[in-house]
């Protein structure tokens, strides 16, 4: 039996009916068509799929829809500022942070819920809070650089 | 030193922004009206015929369109290189390996598809199934393949020079032997695929690939569609490595169940799919025998290879020749012999993966070189500069080295890493190694026999003159050959770069034989450079017709156009411009010309303003059996250091400092250049480390997620330094060659060499986990 949740997502309200059985991702990229979420195994080893629910970064496709139900939930797709890019965004760009792209949504969400706790995040908090987020292209030190990059920025 | 405007420069990636906010689309992210998703049957066996299919109770489901087997699959056989077409779309009379496709359903949703799935009946007889290579060898085991008697895949066996001959001169000779594990591509984006079959017979397939043109043509011998109705597109790629560059049964079967049904046919591999479909790192079982004399001269390399292919050739045939033509060079060595075996195994396939046959190979050599230094008494690095190559060598198997720049990768890593205050000089459990590398830039010679050209391009003005379209059939899979042909064509055009705008990955856009050999930078820049000279060409003819200059007086830098002898009187010209452009905000202003009135007026003037680029090498390299494999038109080459803390209670490893010097002839992106470094070693560090590939007693993969296939994670890299060394390749556009599968060369035998330094033994089989540490310690406890 389907149920009818609501969702806060990137600040609109959504309702919707979705099965038992679907996962956050599901119900973000096929119901709400916001595909910036990546899904790279779909049992919470990779972190592409990313997102931050109620102030923390969360494997989406370990959470059901259903429990998300009247969460507020940011995706790759709330991070900029209409056309203005959000300072992490800008580095990542800046400093080469992306190759094939597929792991950068999760990871600027993972790097997001980072700076807003820790403005001053050292390498090796990056590091740590970036773990669950696995990047076969970058050797990850283009990605690192960058938060640094942007969490200085932001202080400006 | 030349100037440049857009080249060599740290230009953002032109895909950035696309990915940074999520707007990127991969095909699993693509959709049609009315489409179908296609789920695929998997034996569950590795070995087993197939005795009977029955579908029946699948085909009754609700919301199934269609559900084929063999019997409704075409026969014919595919694979990467036609001498060993060896893979059929479903399997006809019995399975190889866990997770080979017995049987394809399409229905109007995924779980709806999978439920099929479950309901066609499948009776096997099971067969014996050999998941090593030396059961597979064994007098008397059961054929695999009926063409590969005694299970022997593919067989090379060269020789330059006389080694044996070679050996009796030689003061000091040493044989060992070195394995290492399958290793997963492990990129994070599942391989996806969406195809239709319009009306009008025309096809079209968005996969996650590296190869388009590859694909296409597979798709046209298969399925029997012309190949000018076939177009392969491949949307934003989330990695490759080599795994995602054959065509497969995947995408096949999602082109025949559109064909057969009529709608769109989506499929999706999960993450234990894409380790059972594989494709990516062999096994290899070298055994190396070198030989030098007093003085540390290098004399003659002896090298047996048994390779683990699995249960199909793929890019295998490829493979086993690298294994053996990508060793000899950095250093001079005038005698090599190799014999080189694949063998099949009912494991899943085997193919290329970055630095394609050649890793384990250059891990096993650079380190037997350590220890040859070591038996010499001298220095490692010493003893590989006194062998190195120059450019202008060529190597006993023919491969000339018209660039090389590894003399000042060596001694950059040496003086980077402060070598000489640290070797030797490390305290017990830390240690510092060295070694070298060497890669193809692009392979010489298509995989399948033809005088085809192996990129083309073409460039179309705007007709405003602002921007200018770059066409190519290229494929960016996260490497960034969309910045570096962007850059490029700016660069040929004399324009920005912000005024390129590049349409790649698609067969309707031209030839290009895809990504992988580390040929993109190389050959599609090649194409790319020569349309864009043709397209500077006319524009610049254009304009001496109107100004009455001759075109050697005229250049094109940055979106100006330069007269050579001075000011000249544009006035006329522009005015037309500006009465031309009326009612548009962006007018040109300013003393100079800009290329965008120029190119307007060559498009007034012709109304087409098109300009095309095609590239293949000339005729390369050797004669003999085999020399297309490894011959190439240029060769990268790295050399790096690495330092390692090894726990000697427990065996654990860290690594604390790399240190990576790559000659990629000329950098187009510097940002790009670095990044491939540090992905390489990131590579190489897991290969290292602790990437294997587990089968279970019926040999299903057992570890097939990314949680317990390890790779690297952000704490387990350390900072790179990287060094970029450019030697300026003649055959390279603009003096470039490749970086993307070279720079993962050396970072294994490193590794290898820092850990025997720091704890004095020495690991022949990889993964270099705690364990074999802690066991060669007690064993050398004990000695
Ligand atoms: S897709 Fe959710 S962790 Fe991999
Ligand atoms: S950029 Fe490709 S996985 Fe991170």
């Amino acid at each position: 039996m389907k149920q009818i949740i609501t969702l806060t997502v990137n600040k609109e309200i959504y309702e919707i009916a979705v099965a038992p059985n679907r996962t956050l991702t599901q119900a973000l990229r096929e119901d709400l068509n916001l595909l910036g979420t990546k899904e790279g195994c779909g049992i919470g080893d990779c972190g592409a799929c990313t997102v931050i629910l109620d102030g923390r970064p969360v494997n989406s496709c370990l959470i059901l829809a259903v429990q998300a139900n009247g969460s507020e939930i940011t995706t790759i797709e709330g991070v900029a500022n209409g056309r203005d890019l959000h300072p992490l965004q800008e580095a990542f760009v800046e400093h080469g942070a992306i190759q094939c792209g597929f792991c950068t949504p999760g990871m600027v969400l993972s790097a997001k819920s980072l700076i807003e706790k820790n403005q001053n995040p050292t390498e090796l908090e990056i590091r740590e809070a970036l773990s669950g987020n696995l990047c076969r292209c970058t050797g990850y030190q283009k990605i690192v650089e960058a938060v640094k990059i942007a969490s200085e920025n932001m202080k400006k | 030193m030349k100037e440049f405007n857009v080249i060599n420069s740290r230009v953002p990636r032109v895909d950035a922004r696309a990915k940074v906010t999520g707007d990127a689309r991969y095909t699993a992210d693509l959709s049609m009206p009315n489409m179908l998703y296609g789920a695929l049957l998997q034996s569950p066996h590795a070995h087993a015929k197939i005795l009977n299919i029955d579908t029946s109770a699948a085909k009754k489901l609700i919301g199934v369109k269609e559900v084929v087997t063999a019997k409704e699959a075409s026969p014919i056989k595919f694979g990467l290189s036609p001498a060993r077409y060896d893979e059929m779309m479903f399997c006809m009379e019995k399975v190889r390996y866990v997770g080979d496709e017995i049987a394809a359903v399409a229905a109007v949703d995924p779980d709806t598809a999978m439920e099929a799935i479950s309901l066609i009946k499948v009776d096997y007889e099971e067969l014996p199934a050999y998941f090593n290579i030396f059961d597979a060898m064994k007098e008397g085991a059961m054929l695999i393949h009926d063409d590969y008697p005694g299970n022997i895949n593919a067989e090379v066996h060269q020789e330059f020079g006389n080694v044996e001959e070679a050996f009796k001169q030689c003061d000091y000779i040493r044989t060992d032997k070195f394995v290492n594990k399958k290793q997963d591509g492990a990129f994070i984006e599942p391989q996806a695929c969406l195809a239709n079959y319009d009306m009008d017979g025309n096809l079209i397939l968005y996969s996650s690939t590296q190869a388009p043109h590859y694909v296409q043509r597979i798709l046209s011998m298969v399925l029997n569609v012309p190949i000018g109705k076939v177009r392969v597109v491949k949307p934003y790629v989330g990695g490759g490595f080599g795994p995602k560059a054959s065509a497969s049964t995947l995408e096949l079967t999602a082109c025949f169940l559109s064909m057969k049904t009529g709608r769109p046919v989506k499929m999706v591999f999960n993450r234990e799919q894409v380790f059972m479909h594989s494709r990516a790192r062999h096994q290899f079982f070298h055994e190396l025998t070198t030989g030098v004399k007093k003085d540390g001269t290098l004399v003659a390399l002896k090298n047996t290879c048994y390779l683990d292919g699995g249960a199909y050739s793929s890019f295998g045939i490829a493979t086993i020749y690298y294994a053996g033509s990508l060793l000899g060079a950095p250093y001079k060595l005038p005698n090599m012999k190799y014999d080189g075996y694949r063998v099949c195994t009912n494991t899943p396939t085997c193919g290329a993966q970055r630095g394609h046959g050649g890793v384990a190979a250059r891990a096993a050599w650079e380190q037997q070189l350590d220890i040859i230094a070591e038996e010499l008494k001298m220095d490692p690095v010493e003893f590989r500069l006194k062998n190195i190559m120059q450019r202008g060598d060529v190597t006993c198997n023919d491969f000339n080295m018209s660039s090389l720049g590894m003399k000042e990768c060596l001694e950059a890593v040496r003086d980077g890493s402060e070598w000489g205050k640290k070797k030797g000089k490390l305290p017990k459990g830390k240690g510092i190694g060295v070694a070298c590398g060497f890669f193809v830039s692009g392979a010489g010679y298509p995989i399948y026999r033809s005088d085809t050209f192996h990129s083309t391009a073409m460039i179309k003005l705007s007709e405003d003159g602002g921007t200018a379209d770059l066409y190519t059939a290229s494929a960016e899979i996260g490497q960034g050959s969309d910045t570096i042909l962007s850059m490029i064509a700016a660069e040929a055009m004399g324009i920005r770069y912000e005024n390129v705008k590049i349409h790649s990955g698609d067969t309707d856009f031209g030839v290009d034989l895809g990504a992988y050999s580390s040929r993109q930078t190389l050959m599609s820049g090649h194409a790319v450079k020569m349309a864009g000279e043709d397209v500077k060409r006319q524009v610049l003819g254009v304009l001496s017709n109107t100004l009455k200059i001759p075109i050697e007086d005229m250049d094109i830098k940055d979106g100006f156009i330069i007269f050579k002898k001075g000011n000249v009187d544009f006035s006329g010209l522009r005015s037309y411009y500006i009465k031309e452009h009326r009612g548009w905000t962006d007018q040109p202003a300013g003393d100079k010309l800009t290329f965008k009135e120029a190119a307007r007026i060559a498009y007034l003037e012709k109304g087409v303003v098109v300009g095309g680029g095609a590239y293949k090498p000339g005729e390369l390299g050797g004669k003999y059996k085999g020399a297309t494999v490894g011959t190439s038109p240029a060769y990268g080459c790295s050399a790096q250091v690495v330092e390692v803390t090894v726990d000697m209670e427990t065996g654990k490893i860290t690594v604390d400092n790399m240190t990576d010097a790559h000659d990629c002839g000329f950098a187009i992106n510097r940002t790009n250049v670095e990044g491939q470094m540090q992905g390489s070693l990131s590579m190489g560090l897991g290969e290292a480390l602790f990437e294997e590939v587990k089968f279970d007693p019926n040999g299903k993969v057992a570890n097939a997620t990314l949680g317990e296939y390890r790779i690297p994670t952000a704490l387990d890299m350390p900072n790179v330094k990287t060094i970029i060394v450019e030697s300026d390749e003649p055959n390279g556009p603009f003096g470039a060659k490749e970086v993307g599968e070279g720079a993962i060369m050396p970072t294994i035998p490193a590794i290898l060499n820092a850990v025997y330094d720091a704890v004095g033994v020495r690991i022949n089989e990889l993964p270099i986990t705690s364990e074999r540490i802690f066991m060669a310690l007690k064993d050398k406890e004990k000695k």
